[in-house]
């Protein structure tokens, strides 16, 4: 297809995810929505107070971009793995692989309404921040690019969950299992300096830590590893994830018999 | 020399669990034509469908779209297809304006020139009323014409019918085979796949008949009805008498007291018939084919191919 036929099927697939999020927003927008709120209250106000400072600041201040960034990777996730796998489940995903549209435009389209989603439920996360907490952003070129980067590597990974995924099990699977674990380990309550080898050097392969404190740097301009070395690791990730995606797209694993 | 609309050389599909879906299928379809691909079940018409629309990977051999390879060219070759699948694979949730529309999207055209589109596809089906409501509330009929309106947002020129009036009440599959007919006398190649044999005798004019993945017979509908030698007609009869008839050529059979059933050689005559019932005081009141003729044709080569393989 010529550049702008591709543009017009990515603008396609990006307003039908869009209208999805907004068809279904008591499932996809309020729930983290609630979620967060409770931790604002319980670990910010409530125990946050008999904590005392972190890295100057305040503790609500502290865990403020770790759970907004918590809020994006997880709603990325899960908007692109339930998408695409119900997109599977109801085979109307036979809609766009009949279609000449080239595998990248499908990858690309998901990818943007998941990181859509992502921002949407992050910026409705930090209005309610602001309730308990002044906030005032460092970097905003920094902040913004580690929202994009944090939320391209989590849909990408979702993608490739939900194109392995035969059932709903699965794709409920690795966020339980995996993506929830790596989070809260991730630096999102507590700086990494506070814990003693070998835990701090096993954090460190984790790459939510990497996210959670480049999007940290951005807000409050303080951050638990070097912010190029974060955005390395992001962008590798983005890479590397991609290359499997369009791999497995161009094999049709799961999608074509 | 015209390109041909289709053509399928020597493609080969083998499953990972092992089943040889397709044994080396090879076909022509000229452009402009109604052409029927039939074979009982599990005999690779879907498998063969899959591979055209790109949804199952050939193992081997190659197809060729208005001259464009599906393997080489799969972009181009799929702007040409148009595809209704044996089974509902619309969003439920979504309108069925939306549906056509977004299909239209992914064949990268404006939704400026998709909503025209839609709104005439969508009418022309008698889906009109509908266009606005979930698809989930659309009848089993409506979904399906819905599936043929989507498929005709690329105005496609293959339009391939995967068992297209499955399930669908008569009123619904006449007006259905109306607007496919309007399709293909505009130009349109159309490919169908369907169990009511006797939709594709009077549509048709090619046929091509699949069986454990091979083409059995590939003639046209007039060549293919011809080699009918035996005829099975139901008389309705005043009375059955006691002792029918005997002819040459022909079994008679008295099925009950007012039916009988006449088995003859497409050579014979029926004046001969009527003649011998007559001079036996039977007056018969009316007259049918036993089964559609191609139906006939259908079993027996499918049947003789069973005999061949066992």
């Amino acid at each position: 297809m010529s550049g702008s036929a591709n543009l017009v099927a990515l603008g396609t697939i990006v307003r039908r995810e869009i209208m999805r999020i907004m068809r279904i927003w008591t499932q996809t927008l309020i729930p983290p929505a609630i979620t967060m709120t409770l931790y604002f209250v319980i670990f910010g106000k409530l125990i946050g107070s008999r904590i005392g400072q972190m890295h100057g600041f305040t503790y609500m201040q502290y865990i403020v971009p770790g759970l907004v960034m918590m809020s994006i990777i997880t709603n990325s996730y899960g908007n692109i793995s339930s998408s695409f796998f119900g997109a599977k489940f109801g085979r109307f995903v036979e809609e766009m692989l009949v279609s000449p549209m080239p595998n990248w435009v499908i990858l690309l389209g998901y990818v943007i309404g998941a990181v859509t989603r992502g921002v949407i439920v992050g910026a409705l996360v930090l209005v309610i921040a602001l309730f308990f907490t002044d906030l005032h952003v460092a970097h905003p070129i920094t902040t913004f690019v580690s929202v994009v980067l944090g939320a391209t590597v989590f849909s990408l990974a979702g993608f490739v969950n939900a194109v392995f995924a035969k059932k709903f099990d699965d794709i409920a699977l690795v966020p339980t299992f995996v993506l929830t674990p790596l989070t809260y380990l991730g630096g999102v309550f507590y700086s990494v300096d506070l814990l003693g080898e070998p835990w701090r050097s096993i954090s460190l392969v984790n790459p939510i830590l990497y996210m959670v404190n480049a999007f940290r740097f951005g807000v409050l301009g303080v951050s638990d590893v070097p912010i190029v070395t974060a955005f390395v690791v992001m962008l590798v990730f983005v890479v590397g994830l991609s290359a499997i995606a369009l791999r497995l797209l161009s094999r049709g694993v799961g999608l074509r018999s | 020399m015209t390109t041909p609309a289709l053509h399928v050389n020597d493609l080969r599909k083998t499953y990972g669990n092992g089943v040889e879906a397709l044994k080396g299928i090879s076909l022509t379809v000229q452009p402009g034509d109604f052409f029927a691909l039939l074979g009982p079940n599990g005999a690779g018409k879907s498998t063969l469908i899959g591979i055209l629309s790109s949804l199952v990977n050939a193992s081997s051999g190659d197809a060729e779209v208005f001259g464009v390879s599906i393997h080489k060219n799969r972009s181009e070759a799929m702007r040409l297809i148009g595809l209704v699948p044996q089974e509902i694979n619309f969003n439920q949730f979504e309108k069925p304006f939306d549906i056509c529309v977004n299909q239209a999207g992914f064949y990268g055209i404006g939704r400026a020139e998709a909503s025209v589109r839609a709104e005439k596809y969508l009418k022309e089906l008698r889906l009109w009323d509908k266009a606005h409501h979930q698809a989930r509330m659309l009848s089993g009929g409506m979904k399906r014409r819905l599936m043929i309106a989507r498929a005709m947002m690329n105005e496609p020129k293959l339009l391939i019918l995967d068992e297209p009036t499955a399930g669908v009440d008569i009123e619904i599959r006449r007006s259905m085979w109306q607007f496919v007919s309007g399709i293909n006398a505009a130009g349109t190649t159309v490919i169908l796949t369907t169990h009511y044999l006797e939709e594709a005798e009077q549509l048709c004019r090619n046929i091509a008949i699949i069986d454990h993945g091979r083409i059995v017979q590939n003639t046209t509908m007039k060549s293919l009805l011809a080699t009918l030698d035996v005829e099975t007609f139901v008389l309705d009869v005043s009375s059955v008498p006691t002792s029918l008839p005997v002819l040459p050529g022909v079994v008679l059979r008295g099925m009950d007291d007012h039916t009988i059933e006449a088995e003859m050689s497409r050579a014979h005559d029926l004046n001969s018939l009527f003649a011998a019932l007559s001079t036996h005081g039977v007056t018969v009141t009316s007259m049918r084919n036993k089964t559609n003729r191609l139906e006939e044709l259908f079993v027996r080569l499918v049947e003789h191919g069973r005999e061949n393989a066992a």
